[in-house]
């Protein structure tokens, strides 16, 4: 099988995409889409199911795009001017979009963290010269967007909050870019959109874009069966703060995953695809499976926000060994 | 043994909105038991069918992690304080 691979083409042009650039901004967005076909063996034949690898931004997640979107309105509208600092709060992945291109235009940015992110995010955004705010672990996002606004409210002159969950042009970067890249990527034939709710800002402006190209596609949310969950990235909707930017009537429908279906699923797409990902990627996995297999043809997209790498050191990998057991005692039962 | 117990802003729905409540056991396992007689429902957040810790699920013993001491077999001293952690901070994507 390896040998259809053309890994180093010796003939032809070389391979078609931006070899060289004059930022890393100019890195962002046009992520590849990988096809499911480990995962997938129990859906019909005539199914197709999708990733988009968001890991493949430059600053490791899909928040490059909407937080380069709202900077690039903010400069535009006069919003952010070059005395400001950049001030939001975000559980890592946003946080480290806006400490990247914070470094690249020469903006100090502070973020609102609850504490117990992962140990990797809150490296990474000091790497890129960020200041970072815990709030308590017990709070949550929720904690991290109160003392944000708390601090904005002491000196509204001194920043420039983006204000993802509340933000326009959020959503309008995956209108602009996510959709698009969707709809030619998979050449038009995309019948479900199925993506974690956070923000909403992937559902809510991918799903605008596709629903005008056509009307039938169906736009799925995901989010965590219980207020009380594991899955990083992702919020219950009905016992959060709602996001601004959200409306839940744009969606089709919504499925809840436990933390347990999630992670098992980030083990399986590691072994089992040779993709390692984070848990609200696991998550999106799960409900795109089950969106398939009900169909009997038609073309299943999700996204995986980021790559597992940020996650090794969390409780992601706590059952990983049980996993394995399980697996091993499985095949031997197989064999037996 | 009666500890002080922090709750979780997703499970004070269980606990009338309360940010701490106190509860006795001689263990932590013996703790939610009676979290869970006084407050239904909340064990089932915490322990899986198997009645292990569910894995996002951090329990800290006077700031120490119970994975690292003995579980729910971690012993609870009168006046030691508690803390139920989800392991995860929501609200990105």
């Amino acid at each position: 099988m390896l040998d259809t691979f053309a890994l180093f083409p010796t003939e032809g042009p070389p391979p078609a995409g931006p070899l060289r650039v004059p930022s890393v901004l100019h890195l962002i967005g046009n992520t590849p889409l990988l096809e499911i076909t480990r995962l997938s063996t129990d859906i019909a034949p005539s199914v197709r199911v999708y990733a988009k690898l968001e890991g493949f931004n430059p600053g490791g997640s899909v928040k490059d795009r909407p937080a380069l979107c709202m900077i690039q309105k903010g400069i535009e509208n006069g919003a952010l001017t070059p005395d400001k600092i950049i001030l939001d709060s975000t559980s890592g992945n946003t946080g480290i979009a806006l400490a990247m291109i914070g470094a690249v235009l020469g903006y100090p940015v502070e973020l609102c963290i609850p504490a117990n992110v992962s140990i990797e995010r809150k490296k990474i955004i000091s790497a890129y010269g960020a200041k970072m705010i815990f709030s308590s672990p017990m709070d949550g996002s929720d904690g991290a967007l109160e003392l944000c606004r708390e601090r904005l409210q002491e000196h509204p002159e001194r920043y420039f909050k983006p204000d993802q969950y509340f933000n326009p042009h959020n959503s309008l970067a995956h209108y602009q870019t996510t959709g698009p890249e969707l709809w030619w990527q998979t050449k038009e034939q995309i019948t479900h959109f199925v993506a974690g709710m956070g923000t909403g800002g992937t559902l809510m402006g991918t799903g605008r874009y596709l629903k005008e190209k056509n009307a039938d596609i169906q736009i799925v949310g995901v989010e965590p069966d219980d207020a009380f969950h594991g899955l990083e990235g992702l919020k219950h909707m009905d016992s959060s703060i709602v996001p601004g930017i959200y409306y839940e009537k744009q969606l089709d429908r919504k499925i809840s995953v436990s933390t347990e279906d999630a992670y098992e699923t980030v083990y399986r797409l590691g072994r089992e695809e040779g993709v390692l990902v984070g848990q609200s990627s696991g998550a999106a996995m799960w409900a795109a499976l089950q969106v398939a297999r009900e169909i009997d043809q038609g073309t299943v997209v999700t996204l995986f926000p980021d790559f597992g790498d940020k996650y090794l050191s969390t409780n992601l990998w706590i059952g990983w060994k049980e996993y394995n057991q399980r697996q091993a005692n499985m095949r031997a039962e197989g064999a037996a | 043994m009666s500890a002080q117990v922090r709750i979780p802003t997703p499970l004070r729905r269980f606990t009338g909105g309360a940010e701490a409540i106190s509860a006795d056991g001689a263990t932590v396992g013996a703790l939610v038991d009676h979290i869970e007689s006084n407050h239904p429902g909340i064990k089932e957040r915490l322990c899986d069918e198997a009645g292990e810790v569910r894995r996002f699920v951090n329990i800290f013993v006077n700031g120490e992690d119970i994975r690292f001491i003995n579980n729910l077999d971690t012993p609870v001293n009168e006046g030691d304080e508690v803390s139920i952690v989800p392991a995860i901070a929501g609200g990105s994507g």
